[in-house]
């Protein structure tokens, strides 16, 4: 699928939620039941602090596609840190650099991934963007 | 200076009428709002006196001969007797305008350098705000003085025997917050000021957190230095004072040069202006100043005794209901502590709690508070902190209690 037909499905599975709590504890569930990131790559250099929460994101590439890992020592940010990874990761860097995080917005967790929530999600959107363009680096 | 036990009958409902801001909604629910150590919300009293200012009589200060400029410049003045009454210094010209707690530290951090030398020694407290840790750190930096902490134990109290042992006749400054905005400790200042001196060593207390419940008389103290910001204290942000003891603040240099601070200026040679001009360089928060004033008047107006008897009140009724939650560890049990309590449940992230609750309307702060050395101790990452104040209603605390329980649901 590409990242746009993801996100869709994304937005299509919070559509059926009423309220934020059932939206929430969809993204704590995530958070909790997503194995996200070997241990042996939750080191202090894959680390990406935040003023609240801490967040890993490792990747490596297979097949000319970007995976990615990644952690957080808080729930919530877990949580949407497994949504970010649904999307981004096992795809092309040349798709990574061109998806836009908008969907967020639309599934009503925008606030997460404003700069100054200091949760590390947008140093962590950041840093993949990195990733992916190291890696396009590499595939030219 | 410990609070007083004895009841006084307190109207927080005509108090909550003062406060707009408390009668707005949040993410649908009622605003609870549980992060007063942040900062305090504003009473229509001092509203007024902003709206006032700008509708009326805006214009700058100490230099003008029009109208509009004696007014202002007499509303600021005033203002700063106001404050030099409330702290009962005794001279207004000991009260410097700052813009908060944090630039007062600096500016007598800075002032120091010139005076420090290798081999001399600073002593801080582990319980201390980044801001009254940092510029002490440059300092020492700049003079190659030492130094020093005074440790902690796991109430939160700071260890005295300690702080004995490391006052010398190299100890030239000591720098304490009067409580811990971490943990709500309320510190033994008249003890360490006074040992302090007996070596010699002149103390800055940070009063950003005592201002808001506890009337300091620097005179009775005998501290050199007491720094504080207005916004924690009902009044605007942006704004605060340094009180200084005059021998300390004529033999300190200027911190900032610029206008307003000078006497004569010619290329060869400036001369500064006097107390307190000489520290106050550029045009100042005016209308900042004015407010501050009537947040004092406000808060004098109600009296420090009873929103310290209510805010006690609160505060033990909030920790009798936190400490029947399950695996819930209160961080702060100091005997002497004012209406801040720091807490986690179990293993769960104080991001998560802090998160969910603002989804129920409640605003409390989470994270390492800017203690970060505190949180080392503890080896935590952050607590979640609810910090109330005389406005809070025990009320507003059950409803806080159904929402944490709630959220822990969630979260576990």
């Amino acid at each position: 699928m590409t990242i746009q037909e993801i996100q869709n499905e994304i937005i299509d599975e919070f559509s059926m939620f009423d309220d934020w709590e059932e939206r929430y504890q969809y993204m704590i569930d995530l958070g909790k039941t997503l194995p996200l990131i070997d241990d042996a790559h939750k080191t202090d250099d894959n680390i990406i602090k935040g003023c609240q929460s801490k967040v890993w994101v490792h990747a490596n590439m297979d097949d000319n596609k970007v995976v990615f890992t990644a952690d957080s020592d808080a729930i919530i940010t877990k949580g949407i840190i497994a949504i970010l990874i649904r999307t981004f990761s096992n795809q092309h860097p040349t798709a990574i650099l061109e998806a836009d995080t908008d969907f967020i917005d639309k599934i009503g967790l925008k606030e997460h991934l404003s700069p100054t929530r200091a949760n590390g999600l947008v140093s962590m959107i950041k840093q993949l963007k990195m990733y992916a363009i190291a890696y396009q680096t590499q595939l030219n | 200076m410990s609070i007083s036990q004895k009841h006084i009958t307190f109207d927080v409902e005509a108090i909550r009428k003062d406060f707009p801001i408390l009668n707005r909604e949040v993410n649908g629910k009622p605003l609870i709002y549980f992060d007063n150590a942040a900062t305090s919300q504003t009473p229509q009293q001092v509203i007024d006196v902003i709206v006032n200012y700008y509708s009326n009589y805006n214009a700058n200060i100490h230099r003008g001969v029009h109208a509009l400029s004696q007014e202002a410049t007499d509303a600021y003045e005033l203002a700063r007797l106001k404050i030099q009454k409330h702290f009962n210094a005794a001279h207004s010209h000991e009260i410097i305008y700052t813009s908060g707690t944090t630039h007062g530290i600096n500016l007598v951090a800075n002032g120091f350098s010139s005076f420090l030398k290798k081999g001399d020694e600073v002593i801080v407290s582990a319980l201390e705000h980044h801001s009254n840790i940092v510029p002490w750190q440059m300092l020492c930096e700049r003079t190659e003085a030492e130094l020093k902490v005074i440790p902690m134990n796991t109430d939160g109290d700071l260890v005295l025997r300690d702080f004995d042992a490391l006052l010398n006749e190299n100890t030239k400054l000591v720098f304490v917050n009067h409580i811990s905005n971490a943990l709500g400790t309320i510190n033994p200042i008249e003890y360490i000021i006074e040992k302090a001196h007996n070596v010699g060593a002149a103390v800055l207390i940070d009063g950003a957190q005592s201002c808001p419940h506890i009337k300091p008389d620097v005179q009775a103290l005998d501290v050199d230095f007491y720094v504080c910001s207005a916004h924690k204290i009902c009044g605007p942000t942006g704004v605060g004072m340094l009180y200084g003891k005059q021998e300390w603040l004529k033999k300190l240099p200027p911190y900032q040069g610029g206008g307003e601070m000078i006497a004569e200026v010619s290329f060869e040679k400036t001369t500064y202006a006097d107390l307190p001009h000489k520290f106050e360089a550029g045009t100042p928060n005016i209308c900042g100043g004015i407010a501050f004033g009537a947040a004092l008047d406000y808060m004098n107006a109600i009296g420090f005794d009873t929103i310290a008897s209510y805010e006690n009140e609160l505060l033990e009724y909030a920790t009798a209901q936190l400490q029947q939650i399950e695996s819930l560890k209160i961080y702060g049990t100091a005997k002497e502590k004012t209406s801040v309590i720091s807490f986690n449940v179990g293993n769960i992230h104080p991001y998560d709690i802090g998160t969910i609750l603002d989804k129920m309307g409640i605003a409390v702060r989470t994270g390492h508070h800017c203690a970060q050395p505190i949180m080392n101790f503890y080896q935590i990452p952050g607590t979640v902190r609810a910090s109330l104040m005389f406005y809070n209603t025990k009320e507003e605390i059950d409803l806080f209690i159904i929402a944490l329980k709630k959220a822990v649901m969630m979260l576990s």
